[in-house]
C-alpha cells in the first residue's frame, strides 16, 4: 500500500499496530509463565506474572488512548479506520486474555501448597501449549495481515473446546476417588476455563484480524463443540 | 411531463414537488441514467464515459481529486457545459428517462428543473425578496403580487433562512453572511420549483456552523429533491450523503452506498484517495 501523504499519520498508525504487536508478545508470555509456573509449582515465576499483569493493563489503556486520538484528529477512513478499530478491540482481548494468565498464576500458588497431581498438571501444561500457539499464531497473523492463519486459528477453536472437555472429566474422576482432591482439583478445572477463554479470546482476534483486512465480518457460525461441558 | 413543454406554475402545492402526481418517485428511482458521457475540451477528453444512476430523493456525493472530472460531469446534469464553447458532450444522459441533450430541450426550463449552487454564495446585487423572486419572475411562474410573495416565502421556509431575514427582505442580499448567502442562493434555486438541485462544493467557503447548517438542509431537502453534490470534504461527503462516486483521471472508478465506500471501498485508488495516500 502506498505511503501516506501526511507522513505523521502514517506514523500514528504504524505505532498503534506495534503497541498491540508489543501486548501481544507480551500477553503470549504471560500465558506460556502461568502455565510454566504450574507445571514447576514455581512460585517465583507466578508472582512475577501476577506483578507484569499491570503493564498490560496499561498497554491497554494507552492503544486506546492513542486509537481515540487517531479518530479525533485524523478521521481515519477505510481501511485506516479498520486498523484503528481492530487495534482497540485486540487490545481489550489481549488484556482479558492477561487477566486470565493472572488468575492461573494466582491459583498455582494455592495448588503449589498441596501435594502434587503430575498428571493433571501435564494436562494443563498440554493445553497451554495449545492455547499459547493459538494465541501466537493470531499474533503473526496480525503482524502479517495474514488471512489463512487467522482463518485456520478461527477454525481451529474446537481441539481447545475437547482439552477443556477431558480436563473435565479427568477432574471429576479424581475427586470422586479422592475427595481431599477436590479443593486442589477445582483450581485446576479454572485453570483449564481460563485456557479455554483464552483460546476464545484468539478465535475473537481473528475475527478482528479478518475484518481489518477485507472489511467483511465473518458470516458463518463459530466452529463450537455441541456437547460443551460447563 | 416534457422537458420542453412546462405546465402552469401552481403555486400552493407545487415548489419542490414533481407536479405529475403519476411521477412520485422513492429514493429507489433513478432520477438520471447516464450511459457512456464523455467530454472533451477541445481536443482534451475530461471524462472517459460514465456510466452511472443517479436516483432519487437522495444526496449522491461525487468526490475525487482536482481534475477528476466530477465538476465537468455535475455540470452535464443540466447542461452547463453549453456554455463553455470548446466543450463537446457525448453519451446520453437520461432525465426521467428523456434524453436532456435532445435539441428539443430548452436548457433555460432544463435549469428550471436542474437548479445548480456554486462554491461561492452568489447571489444577485438585489434585495433579498427580488433575489428569490427573480427566477420565478422570468418563467412566468407567478399571477399575482400574492402568489409571488408565497413561493418567496416557502422558498426561504425550504431553505431554512426565513426566521433571519423574514423583517428584512428588502434589504440587499449581498450584506448578509456567507453562510446565510450560500441559503439564498438555494432559495432562488428552489424558488422555479426545480427537481434536483446540484451543489458544486457548497460548503468550501462557509465556516463549521454554517457548514453545518447547509448540511442540516441538505438532510431535509432530500425528503422532497434529488441532490447531487461534488465535495473535498470527504467528512461532509460521508455526513451528507447516500450514495458516494468517486472520480479520478476522468473515469467514474466506483459507486456505492457512502457507508460502505468509506469503510470498505472496493477499488485501491479509492482507497488510497480516501486515506489520504495519493502522492
Amino acid at each position: 500500500m502506498n505511503p501516506h501523504t501526511v507522513k505523521t499519520y502514517g506514523e500514528e498508525l504504524d505505532q498503534l499496530s506495534a503497541e498491540v504487536i508489543l501486548m501481544g508478545g507480551l500477553a503470549e508470555a504471560q500465558v506460556a509463565d502461568a502455565v510454566e509456573a504450574v507445571a514447576r509449582r514455581d512460585v517465583a515465576l507466578a508472582q512475577s506474572v501476577i506483578q507484569r499483569d499491570q503493564r498490560l493493563d496499561e498497554l491497554e489503556k494507552d492503544i486506546e488512548r492513542k486509537a481515540i486520538r487517531l479518530i479525533a484528529l485524523r478521521q481515519p477512513m477505510a481501511s485506516d479506520l479498520r486498523k484503528t478499530v481492530s487495534a482497540m478491540k485486540i487490545a481489550t482481548s489481549l488484556e482479558r486474555t492477561g487477566d486470565l494468565a493472572k488468575n492461573i498464576a494466582k491459583r498455582s500458588l494455592v495448588i503449589s501448597e498441596s501435594e502434587p497431581m503430575s498428571g493433571l498438571t501435564r494436562s494443563i501444561e498440554r493445553m497451554g501449549k495449545l492455547v499459547s500457539s493459538r494465541l501466537r499464531d493470531v499474533l503473526d497473523a496480525y503482524k502479517g495481515s495474514k488471512l489463512d492463519i487467522a482463518q485456520a486459528v478461527w477454525s481451529s477453536d474446537t481441539e481447545v473446546d475437547e482439552h477443556y472437555n477431558a480436563m473435565f472429566r479427568e477432574l471429576l474422576t479424581y475427586m470422586m476417588g479422592d475427595p481431599r482432591t477436590i479443593s486442589a482439583c477445582t483450581h485446576v478445572l479454572f485453570m483449564a476455563k481460563n485456557l479455554e477463554r483464552i483460546g476464545d479470546h484468539a478465535t475473537n482476534m481473528a475475527e478482528h484480524i479478518h475484518y481489518e483486512v477485507t472489511g467483511e465480518d465473518y458470516m458463518n457460525e463459530r466452529p463450537k463443540l455441541t456437547t460443551m461441558e460447563p | 411531463m416534457k422537458l420542453y413543454t412546462r405546465p402552469l406554475y401552481a403555486p400552493d402545492t407545487s415548489i419542490g414537488k414533481p407536479r405529475d402526481p403519476s411521477m412520485t418517485t422513492s429514493a429507489t428511482t433513478p432520477k438520471f441514467v447516464a450511459r457512456d458521457v464523455k467530454v472533451y475540451y477541445g481536443d482534451k477528453p475530461a471524462l472517459h464515459g460514465i456510466d452511472i444512476d443517479i436516483l432519487d430523493k437522495s444526496v449522491t456525493a461525487f468526490i475525487g481529486p482536482s481534475g477528476c472530472g466530477k465538476s465537468t460531469f455535475l455540470r452535464c446534469l443540466n447542461r452547463m457545459n453549453d456554455t463553455i464553447p470548446s466543450a463537446r458532450v457525448e453519451g446520453t444522459i437520461l432525465l426521467d428517462g428523456e434524453d436532456l441533450n435532445d435539441r428539443k430541450v430548452d436548457p433555460v426550463v432544463l435549469r428550471a428543473r436542474v437548479g445548480m449552487v456554486f462554491q461561492k454564495p452568489n447571489p444577485f446585487p438585489k434585495t433579498i425578496y427580488e433575489n428569490v423572486a427573480y427566477g420565478p419572475k422570468i418563467h412566468g411562474l407567478a399571477t399575482s403580487k400574492e402568489e409571488m410573495d408565497h413561493i418567496v416565502e416557502s422558498s426561504l421556509k425550504k431553505a431554512s433562512l426565513w426566521n433571519e431575514v423574514s423583517d428584512r427582505l428588502h434589504q440587499q442580499g449581498t450584506g448578509l453572511s456567507g453562510g446565510q448567502q450560500q441559503r439564498l442562493v438555494i432559495a432562488r434555486a428552489i424558488a422555479v420549483g426545480p427537481e434536483v438541485i446540484l451543489m458544486d462544493e457548497p460548503c468550501s467557503a462557509l465556516d463549521p456552523i454554517a457548514t453545518a447548517k447547509i448540511e442540516e438542509l441538505i438532510d431535509e431537502l432530500r425528503q422532497q429533491f434529488c441532490i447531487v453534490i461534488v465535495t473535498h470534504s470527504m467528512a461532509q461527503a460521508a455526513r451528507v450523503s447516500q450514495k458516494t462516486a468517486f472520480f479520478h483521471l476522468g473515469n467514474l472508478v466506483e459507486v456505492g452506498n457512502t457507508e460502505d465506500i468509506f469503510t470498505n471501498p472496493k477499488d485501491q485508488r479509492t482507497q488510497d484517495y480516501i486515506t489520504g495516500r495519493f502522492g
